[in-house]
């Protein structure tokens, strides 16, 4: 029976197959994996907010999109992943809330997209697959045997990434 | 100055009594319109880690309605009231005049009656807090969604989560007498807010 390994908010797990790594409820929150397919191993990260320094001091680096992916990205190097090989996926980054004046807490959820994009990119690593905004809260899953990304939500179904 | 996270207990008390005075008021508010006796416990006051507020309401994937309001004024807070999906649905058949059981997914009319209960319920939290403290506060229009806990409680988490780690919530639970409706009233002061919150009711 293969591991189902919980990632809370602001936190991350990484591990190999055949692990499952899972995060529940991630509303304008995103849910970035990596994956080495040949050595089969990879991470999960939840973030809340996509830069720490426009926040007051944290002691969880797992919280930010620019502190919490280069955590996780040496950390999935150490269990053996060549950074050459590591591919990225995504989703979350909703706006749960439709209001007409959205403030930028707001938006935090495509804010949150955008920074994770851009530091993936700045690290080397290919964002491959990719759901995000919408209105609707989202489980995610990532299979470190398949690296097969699973999104669930309550009302639009599942889909693999 | 007060210090948000290292608060007396005679501070959380005071605090307790905010939810209680304005949780109160509510519960005779929502205890009107549906007719039925609502009973509230004694209001939670905790300082809790932020990814574990999710739990309070039954863990992040537990479908529930929320109902968010932002509140302006001398104590900039959120508001959100949570209520598991069943109990969304009871209340709404309950103010529409239908059997029990018959709502099965909300339509536009149900969405609009609970956020109207939305309204009535941080109004009248509102004006309860007035009475007693005298800063007034007023309500912004209430947004709704139905959907995974830890998704709907991103919203006021995020903004707790760019000023500290931890998060100061003032909860009640609501109960109507039949066991039908149960709900979380959760203010939610914005970082800063708590010092005006506590001076205010004069235990600084």
């Amino acid at each position: 029976m293969a591991d189902l390994i919980k990632v809370g908010m602001a936190d991350y797990k990484v591990g190999r197959s055949p692990s499952t790594l899972i995060s529940y409820g991630l509303g304008s929150c995103i849910g970035v994996s990596l994956y080495d397919p040949q050595k089969k191993v990879g991470g999960l990260l939840h973030i809340m907010l996509p830069d720490s320094t426009q926040a007051r001091a944290s002691d969880n680096p797992a919280k930010f999109a620019d502190t919490g992916i280069p955590l996780m990205l040496n950390e999935v190097i150490a269990l053996g992943a060549s950074k050459s090989r590591l591919v990225a996926k995504l989703a979350g980054g909703a706006q749960m809330f439709a209001f007409a004046n959205a403030t930028d807490i707001m938006r935090v959820g495509s804010r949150n997209a955008e920074a994770v994009k851009q530091i993936l990119r700045r690290n080397g690593i290919k964002v491959i697959a990719e759901d995000t905004g919408g209105n609707y809260g989202r489980t995610v899953q990532i299979d470190l045997n398949t690296g097969v990304y699973k999104v669930k939500t309550i009302d639009r179904g599942e889909k693999d990434i | 100055m007060v210090d948000e996270f290292d608060l007396t207990p005679i501070q959380m008390d005071a605090l307790r009594e905010i939810g209680n005075i304005g949780a109160g008021n509510s519960a005779t508010a929502l205890s009107q319109i549906i007719n039925k006796r609502i009973d509230m416990n004694v209001p939670k006051v905790a300082l809790v880690p932020i990814e574990s507020v999710p739990d309070l309401v039954g863990g992040p994937d537990t479908i529930v309605v929320g109902i968010f309001l932002s509140v302006y004024g001398k104590a900039p807070s959120n508001i959100l009231f949570l209520m598991p999906q069943k109990s969304a649905f009871y209340l709404v058949d309950t103010l529409m005049g239908r059997e029990h059981g018959t709502t099965k997914k909300l339509d536009f009319m149900d969405e609009s009656a609970l956020m109207e209960i939305g309204n009535i319920l941080s109004g009248a939290y509102l004006n309860a807090f007035f009475n007693f403290t005298h800063i007034s506060m007023l309500p912004s229009i209430p947004a709704l969604a139905m959907d995974m806990a830890g998704a709907i409680l991103n919203i006021v988490l995020v903004q707790l989560g760019q000023m500290g780690d931890q998060a100061m919530v003032i909860e009640t639970e609501f109960l109507a007498e039949d066991d039908g409706i149960n709900g979380h009233f959760f203010l939610v002061p914005d970082p800063g807010s708590l010092g005006t919150l506590i001076k205010a009711v004069g235990v600084e």
